[in-house]
This record gives structure tokens, C-alpha cells and sequence, in this order.
């Protein structure tokens, strides 16, 4: 488990040191959410409203913007080549990397969230829900994320592609995140089904994730 | 002939070249008897004959998602066995599977107006129909950005199947998206089966429709096999003229 460690602590130390996607990723996702007002109109009813769908819409945007560096700086300097033919597992080795990659991009998300839930006029209990559906919803975002990261690199594009390629995987996670977030917002229907799905979502690409990304860069870089 | 020894391209375009024929004309004779019994189908009673909408629209969706399962197959023939003539497979089906969508997905809306007097619901069916044409097209795009044919198929084999086992997830999410925020249900296929007089054309019209998928994807198969010696060819010559330069 060392080699875990490692990476995913040389990972973190990247992100957060100068040049790293740390934090970029919640500036932007607060920039969205400024963004939302000046085209719906500040109308705190209907901001309180739909505030949750804009939260997820702006993680999903957020967790999408650095992936795809993510295998990209480490194909250019070589060390993917070395992941590849350590004595890891490269399955292990890509879920390391999303772990950080979602320790420090996903997570500040879910910190900063509760303070624009407040701009958005969702009310303190129900932005504890909302927090919670974040807080287990954007791994999966990351872990769908790793196989479009995994797919750009071996066809040196980034960008769009990535965004075209991952977007439509993960409109579950929007629909049963926004549910459950809805929910415990509005009553009326049990917070427990959404949610419970959710973190089902979450698990499932947790394992198909790696799997893919790995498949798609050994395919991608042999 | 075994499926391997497909995997020369020279006795694949034989096959084609003997096949290809034969098809078309069962095309062409089941698109005359198909037509035929969909104009003379009676009308239906509360719909008049905007039902025959339903001729065009129920084989588009099938073959859109038959177009879907085809590749998954071609995927997993490229990834685990291969196979040189399951990429060209793959690569063939994704434009003609997404066309099929999107006429599905057209029809439908031109059939909703007059029925549900609207175009467009953000209804399950619908919205399931319209993420599969967005995946379809992420895949396309995926075979044009890659610089090198058989990198492309494998980077778009491992979508395919990704997106197969995400399909039935995005069917089901769709499903209960709706029923939590919309009451109404305005498409029930089920309930009263159908007329024999109106299923009958629809279960030609079907096989017509399969058929021309069949043919399209073979000839697209030809295509592209074609493109790629073409490609070859020019590789071959571009290097033959660097050398005799250098």
C-alpha cells in the first residue's frame, strides 16, 4: 500500500503547489454560481427553488475542468509510463489518482457549497442535505470522469472532447443528486431512495472507472 | 465460412460483393410490400392517420438501439479478440445508428404535435432516446479525432462499452426522474394491443428497415475498408517520394 500512499500524496503536493488545478476548480464553481443570478434574476424564491440544480450544474462543470490534465502532465513527463510498468496495479494506481484528484478539486466543493447555498437562498437545514448529496455525488463525477481523462490522453485532445465524451455518463448522478437534494428541500417525497441510489452510483463507478481508464490507456498508449 | 476467416479483408469484400445484392432486393421487395399495406392500414379511430407516423418511428428506435447493441458486440471483437473487421464494424454502425436515432427522434416530435400538441416532452422515452443520440455522436466524434485508425477504434471500443453499461442506467434514472416530477403519462403503448390490421405493415415495415440497416452497414463496412487501403496506399507513397528526395 505504500506505492498507494505515495502517489496519491505526490498527487496532492502537485495539485496544491504552484501550477496545480487545486482550488481553480472551486473558484470557478463559484464563479458559475455568481454567473446564475445575473441571467435568472435575483429572485430569491425562485433561486431557493431551483438553488440545488444549480449547485450540482456548477460541481458537475467544476469536477470536469481539471480532468483533463489529469493523466495528460504525467503522459508528457513520463511518469504514466512508469505507473504503467510498476508493480502496481494501473487500475490502483488511476483510482489513486482520482482520489486525489477528488480530494482536491471535488472536496473544496462540498466545503464552499453550505456559503453559496446561503447566497442562493437555501435555507441552513436543508443546506446540510444539499451538502451531503455533494459530498457523496462528486466521486462519482470524478471516477466517470477518469475514463474520458484516460480516452483524451490516448488520443492526445483534451478539452471538449473530454466534456462531449462524459457529460452525457453522467446524467444519472445529476437526476438522483438534484432528487435527493429536492427532497429534503421541498418534502414530499422520502429523502432515503435518491440518496441511497446515489451513493450505489457512486460506488459502481468507483470500480468501473479505473477499469476503464486503464483499459483505455493501455489500449490508447501500446 | 468461420468468422476468422473474415478477418481478410479481400474475402470479406468477396462476400459483400456476392451478398450486397441479394439484400438490396429484399430491401426494395419488403420496402414495396411494407409501404403498400402501411398506406392502406386503416386509420386509427382518435388518431386518424397520423398513426401511420408509427411506421417510420417504431423501426428507427429499434434499430437505433439494435445499432447500439451491434457495436458493443464489435466492441468487445476489437477488444478481446482482436478481430481486424470488428473496428470496421464498429466504426460503420455509429453514423448510421445515430441517423436512425435522430429520425426516430424527429418523427417522434412531428407525431407528438398532432397527438399530444406539443413537440417536445421531457419524457423518459424521450429523454433516454435523445441521450443515446448524444453518445452515439460522442463516439463519432471520438473516431475523428483520432490521428490513427486502429488507436481510435480502441479508445471508442472501450465508450461503446462503458456507454452499454451506462445505458441501461440512464434508462432507468430517466424513468424515475419522471414519475417523481410528472404525473401525466401521455405515452402508453401498452394496455390495448395493438390491431392485427395495424401491426402487420409495422412488422414489415420493421424487417424492411432492418434490412436496409443490414445493407447500409455493409456497404459502409466496404467503404471504409476501402478508405483505409486508400489511406495506406498514400502513406506508402508519401514515403517513397521522402525517400527518393532525401
Amino acid at each position: 500500500m505504500t506505492a498507494f500512499t505515495s502517489l496519491l500524496a505526490r498527487d496532492m503536493r502537485i495539485a496544491v503547489r504552484v501550477g496545480g488545478g487545486a482550488l481553480m476548480g472551486a473558484l470557478f464553481f463559484l464563479t458559475v454560481v455568481v454567473m446564475m443570478p445575473f441571467a435568472l434574476g435575483p429572485d430569491l424564491a425562485l433561486l431557493a427553488r431551483i438553488g440545488p440544480a444549480i449547485l450540482w450544474l456548477g460541481a458537475l462543470l467544476a469536477s470536469l475542468l481539471a480532468l483533463d490534465r489529469l493523466f495528460a502532465t504525467d503522459h508528457e513527463d513520463g511518469s504514466l509510463d512508469l505507473l504503467m510498468m510498476g508493480r502496481m496495479p494501473l487500475e490502483l494506481a488511476i483510482a489513486g489518482k482520482g482520489l486525489a484528484h477528488w480530494l482536491t478539486t471535488g472536496l473544496p466543493l462540498v466545503v464552499i457549497s453550505p456559503v453559496l447555498g446561503l447566497m442562493l437562498n437555501i435555507e441552513a437545514r436543508a443546506m446540510g442535505a444539499v451538502a451531503l448529496t455533494l459530498a457523496v455525488g462528486t466521486p462519482a463525477l470524478t471516477f466517470i470522469g477518469l475514463v474520458g481523462a484516460g480516452l483524451s490522453v490516448a488520443l492526445r485532445r483534451g478539452g471538449l472532447l473530454l466534456a462531449v465524451l462524459v457529460l452525457p455518463l453522467t446524467i444519472p448522478v445529476l437526476i438522483f443528486g438534484v432528487a435527493a437534494a429536492n427532497a429534503a428541500i421541498i418534502g414530499g417525497v422520502p429523502f432515503g431512495p435518491p440518496f441511497t441510489i446515489l451513493c450505489a452510483l457512486s460506488l459502481a463507478s468507483l470500480v468501473i472507472g479505473p477499469i476503464a481508464a486503464a483499459a483505455a490507456l493501455r489500449f490508447g498508449l501500446e | 465460412m468461420a468468422l476468422i476467416d473474415l478477418a481478410n479483408p479481400t474475402r470479406f469484400l468477396r462476400l459483400v460483393q456476392r451478398v450486397l445484392p441479394w439484400l438490396i432486393a429484399a430491401t426494395v421487395v419488403l420496402f414495396v410490400i411494407g409501404l403498400y399495406q402501411s398506406v392502406n392500414a386503416p386509420d386509427d379511430y382518435q388518431q386518424g392517420a397520423t398513426v401511420k407516423i408509427m411506421y417510420l418511428h417504431v423501426p428507427s428506435a429499434w434499430l437505433g438501439m439494435m445499432g447500439w447493441a451491434l457495436m458493443s458486440a464489435a466492441a468487445l471483437g476489437t477488444l478481446v479478440w482482436r478481430h481486424p473487421l470488428a473496428d470496421v464494424a464498429g466504426k460503420a454502425a455509429a453514423p448510421i445508428g445515430a441517423a436512425f436515432t435522430f429520425i426516430c427522434l424527429v418523427t417522434g416530435s412531428l407525431w407528438g404535435r398532432p397527438t399530444w400538441g406539443t413537440y417536445w416532452v421531457w419524457d423518459a422515452r424521450l429523454t433516454s432516446m435523445l441521450v443515446l443520440l448524444l453518445l452515439y455522436l460522442g463516439v463519432m466524434a471520438l473516431y475523428w479525432t483520432a490521428e490513427d485508425p486502429g488507436r481510435g477504434s480502441r479508445a471508442a471500443a472501450v465508450l461503446t462499452l462503458v456507454g452499454a453499461l451506462n445505458l441501461p442506467i440512464i434508462k432507468f434514472s430517466v424513468d424515475w426522474w419522471n414519475t417523481l416530477h410528472q404525473t401525466e403519462s401521455i405515452f402508453r403503448m401498452g394496455g390495448p394491443t395493438i390491431a392485427p390490421s395495424i401491426l402487420w405493415p409495422l412488422v414489415v415495415m420493421t424487417l424492411a428497415f432492418t434490412c436496409l440497416f443490414v445493407t447500409l452497414h455493409l456497404m459502409a463496412m466496404r467503404n471504409e475498408i476501402l478508405r483505409r487501403r486508400v489511406r495506406t496506399m498514400q502513406l506508402m507513397q508519401a514515403q517513397a517520394l521522402a525517400e527518393a528526395s532525401a
